[in-house]
């Protein structure tokens, strides 16, 4: 390994944004069916000396529109409801579209659209028509964008039958979780949070040959023994360096990166809690009716007698995401919180 | 468009003031604007050269009228009424600020000046000031609504299902579409089939009419008249003005990505300040030393605006849980 003869080991760094654009453009060579749609998604929409002026608003599509062409990228008009509700159709009828609803906020532009066509026909046809959608959003507080930009909203749509979502922490699984999504014949939702596109957790090795993540199944982030903490996408990067904090203070936690919110590895939750006897749960989401409470009444229901401390929930506060930094500092469970609850439940 | 007999008409106290107010609103936003660079502002909207379109609305408008905004809505805001100090104060997230330091720069909101808020979600107050204007219709009083929003939220289904709505019961609503000819980097040839806003307004049978946006005597002309139908109880009235943004369309985002210099200098070149200084002085309503004098006067509004934020404390860190419901006692 380490001989000055041996080629390196090939190790290809890349950004969320790098392998979220190289996921895209793969998926779009391999199935001509695959069309990439939104606002700005290329930019400069129409006028030839500014083709692809933006490459989308975090830049996961830059590229495309040379590569693919104005038929299979388009930008669109801002009219979440109209083009969101264009994707169920063309995936109704043999396209697979990729659309991007640039803030999950927006969701209330087009909800109907998704929670009842694209979420329900494949049940209401009696299985009878596939909707291979794939709606990606950015998500997450940390930039001072306010209460409609800095939303997770995780809960809201795995509440709803039929979707599947998941919510990448890295990119080597924003890669993997991608292609599975736009593979998928059921419509998926793929949650980016802007602070990991904003390059937090850095670069990362990539593999080039395009894979898959299975969607429904969770990844163990990190082994440990005495504490199982659970992360959401941005979330799992503060679990992972709580980890290490923790191990410092002498605790060996156990980090699990949920990935897919819905459906959710229920196994895997369960195993590392039968092992570790002790659960912290952390997301980014308004706590009410959310994904960790839902986690906790899983652990409650199928592990209790294992348990040597009730279930911990560390989680957004109930109220909107505040603009002013000293305040919004307070509404992402940092590294530095789930450090004192899982001391909270060792202890 | 605009006739003279009716620019003559305008006291010269109200000339002045729609100077002095483009004026204070284009100091705020170059301040703004330093506060990003600076790092204490994490990025806004800016409204530089837009500045002509509320300040020529709001001309007619009392406190008691609303105006509901977008995302790019500090000219509404200050052509509103709205104190500068709070607003900067509220831009770099203070106590002190409009809306406590919760909303932002996208949030700004007053009350007592009947700012009912800017907006983050592209077409999302449309519907909202049209219920402004059937609250004012069902308690009879005279009220008027005014909503600002741009070219590219003129493609939202909240906008036609608005302009239905305030039609058919003949609300006061004025809907005025900022036409700076670009959402985000898209340009506005591209995403309006039909290539006019004003002219949907037709399909609805209600009044609609394109005007030069650079120009505030003309935005005042068509907005008197809009707000003194929409004060009759004869309804809504839909208003294009053609604009313009000087910079990117947030933060540091470099127009010239998808826009021309050419393009850029073809409307800078009609700049609504450089053309309202020109007809007071022209036609003798002030003179060049009188201009600098109020240009003075606002750039040091905006200096002690910064102060003021700069100074101000942040919120109170309990206040992460406050309002979200009423307090009752
Ligand atoms: C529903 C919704 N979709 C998309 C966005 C993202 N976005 C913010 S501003 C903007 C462009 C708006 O263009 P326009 O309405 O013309 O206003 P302008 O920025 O030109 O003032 C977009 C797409 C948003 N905030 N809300
Ligand atoms: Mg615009």
């Amino acid at each position: 390994m380490t001989t000055a003869t041996k080629p390196q080991q090939a190790t290809r760094r890349l950004t969320y944004v790098q392998a979220m654009n190289e996921v895209l453009a793969q998926e779009m060579e391999r199935d001509p069916t695959v069309i990439v749609m939104g606002e700005d998604v290329a930019g400069g929409a129409g006028r030839k000396q500014f083709d692809e002026a933006w490459g989308g608003p975090f830049k996961l599509t830059q590229g495309l529109y040379k590569k693919f062409g104005p038929e299979r990228v388009r930008d669109t008009p801002i009219a979440e409801a109209g083009f969101i509700g264009a994707g169920v159709g063309a995936a109704a009828t043999g396209l697979r579209p990729v659309v991007d609803l640039m803030f999950v906020g927006f969701i209330g532009v087009c909800a109907d659209q998704i929670f009842n066509n694209a979420a329900k026909m494949h049940y209401m046809f009696g299985g009878k028509v596939k909707l291979p959608l794939t709606i990606f959003t950015a998500t997450g507080a940390g930039v001072g964008s306010a209460a409609q930009h800095s939303e997770t909203l995780y809960a809201l749509f795995a509440h709803i039958p039929g979707l599947k979502c998941v919510a990448p922490s890295n990119p080597y699984n924003a890669k993997g979780l991608m292609a599975a999504a736009i593979r998928d014949d059921d419509p998926v939702i793929v949650f980016n949070h802007k602070l990991l596109m904003g390059g937090v957790g850095g670069g990362q090795h990539v593999p080039k040959e395009p894979y898959t993540i299975p969607i429904g199944k969770a990844n163990v982030a990190r082994e440990g023994t005495d504490v199982t903490l659970v992360g959401i996408s941005y979330t799992t990067y503060n679990c992972l360096q709580a980890a290490d904090e923790l191990a410092r203070q002498g605790y060996s936690a156990e980090v699990i990166d949920l990935l897919s919110v819905s459906p959710m590895d229920d196994e895997a939750i369960l195993n590392s809690v039968r092992k570790t006897k002790k659960i912290v749960i952390v997301d980014e989401d308004y706590p009410r009716c959310s994904v960790a409470s839902d986690i906790s009444a899983l652990v409650a229901e199928e592990a209790f007698d294992v348990l040597d401390a009730p279930p911990k929930r560390l989680m957004a506060p109930h109220a909107s995401v505040p603009y002013s930094p000293v305040l919004e500092d307070l509404f992402i469970p940092s590294k530095e919180k789930i450090v004192e609850a899982a001391l909270g439940v060792l202890q | 468009m605009a006739t003279t007999t009716v620019r003559g008409t305008i006291a010269k106290q109200k000339l002045i003031w729609m100077y002095e107010t483009m004026v204070l609103i284009r100091r705020f936003e170059e301040q703004a604007r330093r506060e990003q660079d600076s790092g204490r502002l994490r990025g806004t909207h800016s409204a530089i050269g837009q500045e002509a379109v509320p300040v020529g609305i709001c001309a007619h408008l009392r406190d008691d009228d609303f105006v509901l905004g977008n995302h790019r809505s500090h000219h509404h805001c200050i052509a509103k009424g709205v104190d500068v100090n709070e607003m900067m104060a509220e831009l770099l997230g203070k106590v002190t600020g409009t809306n406590r330091g919760k909303g932002g720069t996208m949030h700004i909101a007053d009350m007592n000046k009947g700012m009912l808020g800017a907006n983050g979600v592209v077409g999302s107050n449309i519907p909202v000031a049209t219920g402004v204007g059937l609250s004012a219709r069902v308690r009879k009083t005279d009220q008027v609504s005014v909503v600002f929003f741009g070219d590219g939220a003129a493609q939202q289904g909240s906008l036609h299902e608005s302009l239905n709505l305030a039609a058919i019961w003949k609300l006061p609503v004025l809907f005025v579409c900022e036409n700076n000819r670009y959402a985000e980097s898209t340009p506005f040839e591209y995403s309006v089939a039909g290539g006019s806003v004003a002219n949907r307004a037709a399909g609805y049978g209600i009044p609609g009419v394109t005007v030069d946006g650079q120009s505030v005597l003309d935005m005042y002309e068509v907005g008197g008249e809009a707000v003194r139908r929409a004060r009759a109880g004869e309804g809504p009235t839909l208003i294009e003005a053609q604009t313009y943004r000087y910079f990117g369309h947030y933060g540091a985002d470099n127009p010239l990505g998808y826009r021309t210099k050419e393009e850029q200098e073809f409307y800078m070149a009609k700049d609504c300040i450089a053309r309202m200084r020109k007809h007071l002085v022209e036609n003798k309503f002030a003179t060049e030393a009188e201009l600098s004098g109020i240009d003075k006067k606002c750039t040091d509004a905006i200096v002690a605006a910064t102060k003021f934020g700069v100074d101000s404390p942040f919120p109170k860190l309990d206040e992460l849980t406050t309002d979200v419901y009423i307090k009752y006692p």
